[in-house]
């Protein structure tokens, strides 16, 4: 991926920005969601090889609750909603008002659909935001949910990046609620385009990738 | 004997080789597939983290050979065998190509990485004429896998199942 050295500080601006759009407007859809104030941290973007950039988020073992879809259209890509297991049992708990669910072991089949309908609304709000922002068509896949070892969720993001090189750029962005900002690594937004994509997304926003 | 057992890891699309007492590993398999290729009676074993089924996915002028399965096995046998391993005594187990996600109907050729990746494997150490003494391959879900080249145990930790040798 030879465009990796040619990304200067302007395109890196460009992709905070877009996780900025994107997670912002999200943090709002959960807002409304739950009826209660969520906040958002300023978005990292982390260029690393694969093998660093699961140690960056924790340890490719650590067991976490994920919504991931595919994007297809003008700029493809991968789009994953992370949460820790605790994170995604309060949202559960809040959205059902079922106090006894718990994700160890069995997740019912009604807490199952209210966080695959959380990640779905926060993922395509974010999606929304970014193919406004761009004037570029995205097209996002039907969310999938898993509860499983970060590292083997996130090679589906690797994929098509691995075709093209050993390295990542990783938009990230954590949503956190305003009164437990304590909290605020609970849940992660980690948008990892495609390597041909970041010419599309830095055309479609007037920026040449040389 | 107080010797130290370390344990050496193998990282996304990396391999490596250890000899007894010491383990090898790798961690969050999902799509991806841990094979080892080991020689028993010299207490040798080498393990690769393959990532893509053929190295003519690759759309770089160069190609890291642990990533994809026909370049993996090939590089393996010969690690293996200069750290000590005897080419016809060689054997093999492998772990990983979960497909982690539930898709719909259309699902893509990536998607069903997992799948492809284990049958890579089987053709490439089939043409090299390695039997493969077991294997846990499939699924839906991740897997840390380390293997003794002691005792030729390969252990496999799911989320969901706990721990299985075999």
């Amino acid at each position: 991926m030879e465009h990796i050295n040619k990304l200067s500080g302007t395109h890196i601006d460009i992709l905070k920005e877009i996780g900025n759009i994107g997670a912002g407007n999200a943090a709002t859809a959960l807002s409304k969601l739950l009826n209660k104030k969520i906040e958002m941290t300023v978005p990292h973007v982390q260029i690393a090889a694969f093998n660093e950039m699961m140690e960056l988020i924790g340890g490719a073992e650590q067991v976490v609750a994920c919504v991931y879809l595919r994007i297809e259209g003008d700029a493809p890509g991968n789009m994953f909603f992370v949460l820790s297991l605790p994170q995604a049992e309060r949202f559960i708990r809040q959205m059902t008002g079922d106090e006894t669910v718990t994700l160890n072991g069995h997740l019912s089949e009604l807490g199952q659909s209210a966080l695959q309908e959380l990640g779905n609304i926060l993922a395509g709000s974010y999606l929304s935001a970014l193919a406004d922002f761009t004037n570029l068509t995205l097209y996002p896949s039907v969310p999938m949910l898993t509860i499983d070892m970060i590292g083997a969720i996130l090679q589906y993001g690797l994929l098509e990046l691995s075709r093209a090189g050993d390295y990542a750029i990783l938009i990230d962005t954590a949503l956190y609620d305003e009164r437990r900002p304590e909290d605020s690594v609970n849940g992660h937004f980690f948008l990892l385009p495609d390597p041909d994509s970041f010419a599309s997304i830095f055309r479609a926003l007037g920026v040449d990738l040389s | 004997m107080s010797e130290t057992v370390h344990v050496v890891k193998v990282g996304i699309a990396d391999m490596n080789v250890v000899h007894a007492p010491n383990l090898i590993r790798t961690s969050g398999l999902g799509s991806c597939v841990g094979v080892v290729i080991f020689d028993h009676l010299k207490e040798v074993a080498g393990l690769a983290h393959v990532m893509l089924p053929d190295s003519s996915m690759a759309r770089s002028e160069t190609i890291n050979v642990a990533k994809y399965a026909d370049t993996a096995v090939e590089a393996l046998i010969r690690l293996v065998v200069r750290a000590g391993g005897r080419r016809e005594m060689l054997k093999a187990k492998m772990a990983g190509g979960a497909q982690m996600f539930s898709f719909s109907s259309k699902s893509t050729d990536m998607m069903r990485i997992g799948e492809r990746n284990v049958e890579a494997l089987r053709q490439q150490l089939n043409r090299f004429h390695i039997p493969i003494v077991a294997e846990d391959v499939g699924g839906s879900s991740g897997r840390t896998i380390e293997f003794n080249p002691k005792t030729t145990v390969l252990s496999i930790r799911t989320v969901n199942q706990g721990v299985k040798e075999i």
